[in-house]
């Protein structure tokens, strides 16, 4: 909402700078985003009046004006067709700084010959002030001006650029700004005196007014204008409408603009005459109703939606927008103006779903006070005859269906400061509410407020309260500590798992990335070989802004490959990124399943390229490696059995199990996945489910002792087949007594053993918590392993 | 330098003034006077013993040198074992003598191993001598994005203050992320919150479910769930229905922090927040508390700090305001107490809500949001 200062300044002084004054406003909620200083760069232009005008000597379409400016008189060249001697006009000497009448752009005025004579200087046009675009008149001053003084004066001025909140359509008016400065101030207020005179029979005999949805339209006033004369509006007007952002129109369209704006209640002028059988039905529209409105387009209605009709149709969608049928036009003589009130919900919803939004709609949806009909109706009617001409009708049409009378609300000093921390005597929450409007009635240490008609917002004992807290000043309120009781402390929960994973994977190198939650089934289908329908389909966005970002990701993976894909346009060596968010698994009737996700995705070299070589490339066994040593760290015992996800290489992928769940997967991208992404190199990837995770990485640790004897290493290698398994090899040696640890330090297939066959080589760690062990013991259980492998999987001792 | 100066001059008082060393030592006075043949070897022996060692200038020549003279073969030694076959009288000027000689050589044997080991390690880190200049091998360096150092850090402050950090899911119901927060249908507030809606399947939608405009809705499970006294914060994504710009994403972060307890106070929040702005932007940011409007509080607050790059003098960044808005507060409607099930007129609650982006883009002067959801390492690394 744009304020221009001046027009405030009619209804209430104000001595503060208009910085100041933004800032107060700022301050108790009516944010003041900007202001806009028209005249601030007139320097060098004054009221000047033309005292004689004699033709160009070499130019028949250009004059010289002669021009008194108090202390001396100058004669310029101008082009202007509307100079008059006796005119008082905006005189700009050399050095000012203008627009350019033709490019727009700033320009600082010097001396110019103009054919052949010279001019010191130049009279104005609004355009060159940069008031309007209007370049073709010079600005004509009205004659009480003072001759020599500064143009500032008179058309300078600041207009504020004010945030309203959705909480205060009154604050949607300069009158409602008024009356905020005044609460903030102690300026009093004084606001335009409404009279004019009813010189036709009563409105009643004119027009009758039946509200058929009450619900939708608690009131609606008109009155009865006839013998208008449609024209421009005056100057002045359309300058405030121009200063406002609004296009002036006509005088009829300008008045009610200029009257919503003065006082937030937006009107509607029908032309009377286009108005069927004289009859105003407010009803809801029916459903497929359509309607022709002023800006040409056919709209079909709803029956949520509310219509003005009259005895044959709608003529106007309720608090939207005009009906073309009954628009005020050049020929219109009578006017039926409206001002009425709305239901905010269903203007929401009509200008919502018609894509119609506007002043009159924001103010509306917003709740506007019925009572700010009535005087709204009166000061435009006043100023239609007043400018317009023609007659008003004796009374006004007043239904008022949906009375609703501001309630008392009782506010003691204790509920203050119970919820503010500080306290406020009665006399100064009395001030503030009475300086705001509040018809208030003290009771010892209480009081009975009422809000003023204009204020739709305050419907209980907070609402005084804030409005206490807000004039008086946030900044008067202390600043203390919280000082209950701390709350119970939280048990072990995700977002510490979270955080000891996040903080895992970046100490192994890798890089952390977010991803945007939605994606396409472009991008999904990218994951499987072969092209099939996604089971489940994924959960999809009603309303997408674009097609890439239409479905609920069901996996990190797709986004984490084309992060892949991106960075390698310009990184070389290795790329380890990882994920850690949800993904959205849809559930029937119910909101998703929205689990926490682990991705990883490893590619290119092991190590970073450096003087002391190292050129090996990442692997399966690196993807591996980092979850094990994740899941060492989380204190999780975990197993891999072969895994069988479409996505991944067939022959190299397993399944992590936890206590007998499948709870992630490491492996190789299936070479057709990695070609979808466009990849060109081996990708691996791992993937936990940290929200199935979470309840087994609860538990206690259980303190185990550093061992008192010592022990004893010894390396076994075999030979075995080739499919017989580490795993299963070493789940026998780990299942001897003395066996501390098993590391397998060798894997060999090759011209050194035969065809079909592996050697494994293990360093198996003997240890006893009672005593030291001797050769005779540990050779004793090395003979068992050996020929329990040796029974199980035919293994040979490696020769 | 120093050691072998040290020798240097010990040498040279042996050397310089026997005389001198000799009058004071009755014992060798007497054998001066009775130079049996064994004394004059051991004389001889000591002489040339010197200076050979004078003339050495490795360990090893020292070695050879040690068992020349006092290794098991030596002269010295044989003499030393000798002793036993002479008479008591030359046996004591004698074995006096010899181990003298002994106990000199032995020292001056440590004495220049000593010389000899300096020399040495001078010489050998002359040798090992590396460019200092060379990279480091690398070990792999991983960052956290951004945005979660940014959350943990905020969580932090908050964790510090006895709050707890709890989350709720994005996928939301309409019920929590509006109508519980005093946002009804048709609200002029929703239009502030483009939505991003699920498509359901189900017609007309009689529980709408949505994308989360805001981590409220947290906020409103939590009041509906827990019992005072709770303090908490509440970070996650939210969702807008918005197309992306350099200030704009349809996917941001926010942290809503939520207390509720007997006697808390619009001071206790201001506080509470000021702390937070302490912490996190430096002790002398100054703060701007204001009036500001969301439906589910009353009083509503914004808080400002003072912008970061004019310092309030107004600029670019700032709008010319000299502030930059940081977040939205205020005391929890009673609507919304009521609403999950708490008492307003026994608890007293705040709320706040903090955008995250707009954090490390002050912090760090990113000029586009986008730059978090991109995944580019050359961005990524940079934190
Ligand atoms: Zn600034």
């Amino acid at each position: 909402m744009k304020i221009p200062l001046k027009w405030l300044q009619e209804y209430i002084g104000i001595t503060l700078t208009p910085a100041d004054l933004a800032n107060r406003l700022t301050m108790a909620g009516t944010e003041v985003k900007g202001m806009q200083d028209i005249g601030g760069s007139w320097a060098n232009i004054v009221v000047g009046q033309i005292t004689a005008i004699n033709p160009h000597p070499n130019a028949d379409r250009l004059s010289l004006a002669t021009v008194d400016l108090g202390t001396e008189q100058q004669t310029v060249v101008t082009g202007a067709p509307n100079l008059k001697v006796g005119d008082k006009v905006a005189f700009a000497y050399v050095r000012a700084q203008l627009v350019d009448g033709h490019s727009g752009r700033l320009f600082r005025l010097k001396s110019a010959k103009i054919r052949g004579v010279v001019s010191n200087g130049m009279v104005c046009s609004e355009k060159e002030l940069g008031i309007s675009d209007n370049h073709e008149e010079i600005i004509v001053l009205p004659m009480g001006v003072e001759v020599g003084a500064s143009i500032a004066d008179y058309l300078g001025d600041v207009i504020l650029d004010l945030d309203i909140t959705p909480n205060r359509p009154d604050c949607l008016s300069v009158i409602g700004i008024a009356k905020e400065v005044t609460a903030l101030t102690g300026q009093g207020l004084d606001l335009p005196e409404v009279s004019y005179e009813e010189s036709i029979s009563p409105i009643d005999q004119q027009i009758s007014v039946e509200i058929a949805a009450p619900d939708l339209c608690p009131r609606y006033c008109a009155s009865l204008i006839t013998g208008v004369k449609i024209a421009e509006s005056p100057k002045w007007m359309q300058q405030r409408l121009l200063a406002c952002g609004m296009r002036p129109i006509s005088n009829i369209v300008d008045i009610t603009n200029y009257v919503m704006l003065e006082y937030g209640q937006p009107l509607h002028a029908f032309d009377y005459h286009q108005i069927r059988g004289k009859r105003i039905i407010v009803r809801r529209a029916t459903d497929g109703e359509a309607i022709v409105t002023l800006d040409g387009i056919e709209r079909t209605l709803s029956e949520y939606m509310l219509v003005i009709a009259d005895e044959e149709g709608a003529v106007a969608i309720a608090g939207v927008m005009g009906g073309a049928g009954s628009e005020v036009g050049e020929e219109t003589t009578s006017i039926l103006l409206e001002s009425a009130n709305f239901n905010p919900a269903s203007i929401h919803y009509t200008g919502r779903t018609l894509r119609l939004p506007s002043e009159a709609c924001m103010r509306f949806e917003r709740g506007i006070r019925p009572e700010l009909t009535l005087p709204a109706l009166k000061h435009a009617t006043q100023l239609i005859i007043q400018i317009a001409g023609g007659q008003a009708a004796r009374g006004l049409a007043d239904e008022y269906p949906g009375k609703l009378e501001q309630k008392p609300i009782l506010l003691s000093t204790s509920q203050v400061e119970r919820l503010l921390g500080i306290e406020f005597s009665l006399d100064q929450i009395v001030s503030v509410l009475t300086s705001l409007g509040f018809d208030c009635k003290i009771r010892e240490s209480e009081v009975w407020a009422t809000p003023p008609y204009w204020r739709s917002d305050i419907h209980q004992a907070v609402d005084l309260i804030e409005e206490v807290a807000r004039i008086i000043g946030y900044d008067k309120i202390p600043t203390t500590m919280l000082s209950q009781p701390l709350p119970r402390p939280d048990p072990d929960s995700i977002i510490r798992l979270k955080q000891k994973t996040r903080c895992s994977l970046v100490g192994y190198g890798f890089q952390e990335v977010i991803t945007y939650s939605l994606t396409s089934l472009e991008m999904l289908n990218r994951l499987l070989p072969e092209p099939h329908p996604l089971e489940p389909m994924p959960l999809r966005v009603a309303n997408p802004m674009t097609a890439d970002q239409e479905y609920l990701r069901p996996n990190l993976r797709a986004n984490l490959l084309a992060a892949l894909c991106a960075n390698r346009r310009h990184e070389d060596g290795g790329i380890k990124l990882f994920e850690l968010g949800r993904i959205y698994l849809p559930r029937q009737k119910d909101l998703p399943e929205e689990p926490e996700m682990l991705c990883g995705i490893l590619s290119g070299d092991r190590l970073e390229k450096s003087w002391q070589g190292g050129d090996e490339l990442l692997t399966f066994f690196d993807a591996k490696g980092v979850m094990e040593g994740l899941l060492n760290r989380l204190g999780v015992e975990a197993s891999f059995e072969q895994g069988s996800e479409e996505s991944l290489h067939p022959n190299k992928q397993a399944a992590l199990v936890i206590a007998g769940n499948r709870l992630g997967v490491v492996g190789e991208l299936h070479p057709k996945v990695s070609q979808a992404f466009e990849i060109g190199e081996t990708v691996c990837l791992f993937e936990i489910n940290l929200t199935a995770l979470l309840s087994l990485t609860i538990g206690h640790k259980i303190f185990q002792p550093i061992p008192k004897f010592p022990s004893i290493v010894r390396d076994l290698a075999i030979v075995v087949d080739a499919e017989i398994t580490h795993q299963e090899v070493q789940n026998i040696i780990k299942g001897y007594p003395l066996v501390v640890q098993v590391a397998l330090f060798d894997v060999y297939s090759g011209e050194q053993v035969p065809p079909g066959k592996k050697s494994l080589a293990y360093r198996i760690t003997f240890q006893s918590p009672t005593h030291t062990l001797t050769d005779e013991e540990v050779n004793r259980v090395q003979q068992q392993i050996l020929s329990k492998l040796t029974s199980e999987f035919s293994a040979t001792l490696r020769g | 330098m120093s050691a072998r100066k040290n020798l240097q001059s010990s040498l040279g008082t042996r050397f310089i003034v026997p005389s001198f060393e000799f009058a004071l030592t009755p014992l060798l006075l007497i054998a001066y006077n009775f130079k049996t043949p064994m004394i004059k070897q051991l004389e001889e022996i000591e002489s040339s013993a010197l200076q050979e060692l004078g003339s050495i200038d490795n360990i090893k020549q020292l070695e050879s040198w040690q068992v020349r003279y006092l290794g098991k073969k030596s002269q010295l030694t044989k003499i030393l074992r000798s002793l036993a076959t002479l008479s008591l009288d030359k046996r004591k000027t004698v074995g006096a003598y010899a181990n003298e000689v002994k106990g000199n050589l032995e020292n001056r044997l440590e004495q220049k191993r000593q010389v000899l080991r300096e020399v040495e390690l001078a010489a050998s880190a002359r040798r090992e001598d590396i460019d200092i200049t060379l990279p480091g091998r690398p070990f792999p360096v991983g960052h956290l994005h951004p945005i979660t150092q940014t959350l943990y850090e905020i969580c932090d402050i908050f964790v510090s203050m006895g709050f707890q950090v709890v989350e709720g899911p994005e996928v939301e119901w309409d019920y929590y992320n509006f109508e519980a927060l005093n946002i009804p249908k048709e609200h002029p507030a929703r239009d502030t919150m483009s939505t991003s809606w699920i498509d359901s399947g189900t017609e007309g939608g009689e529980r709408p479910m949505l994308l989360r405009t805001h981590t409220t809705s947290v906020s409103a499970r939590i009041i509906e769930t827990m019992h005072p006294p709770i303090r908490v914060v509440e970070p996650g994504k939210v969702y807008r229905y918005e197309a992306s710009d350099a200030t704009h994403t349809p996917m941001f972060y926010q942290i809503d922090g939520l207390a509720v307890d007997k006697g808390i106070t619009m001071a206790d929040l201001k506080g509470t927040l000021y702390e937070f702005s302490r912490r996190f932007f430096g002790e002398d940011r100054k703060v701007r508390f204001r009036c500001d409007y969301f439906p589910f509080v009353e009083p509503g607050i914004e808080m400002a700090i003072e912008c970061l790059v004019c310092n309030g003098k107004g600029c670019r960044l700032c709008g010319n305001s000299g502030w930059i808005e940081i977040l939205g507060a205020g005391m929890t409607h009673p609507q919304v107490l009521q609403c999950g099930g708490i008492d307003p007129e026994v608890y007293q609650s705040f709320a706040f809500g903090i955008g995250i982006e707009r954090l490390p883009m002050l912090r760090y002067g990113i000029d586009d949001i986008r730059l978090f959801y991109g995944s580019d390492l050359r961005f990524l690394r940079q934190f």
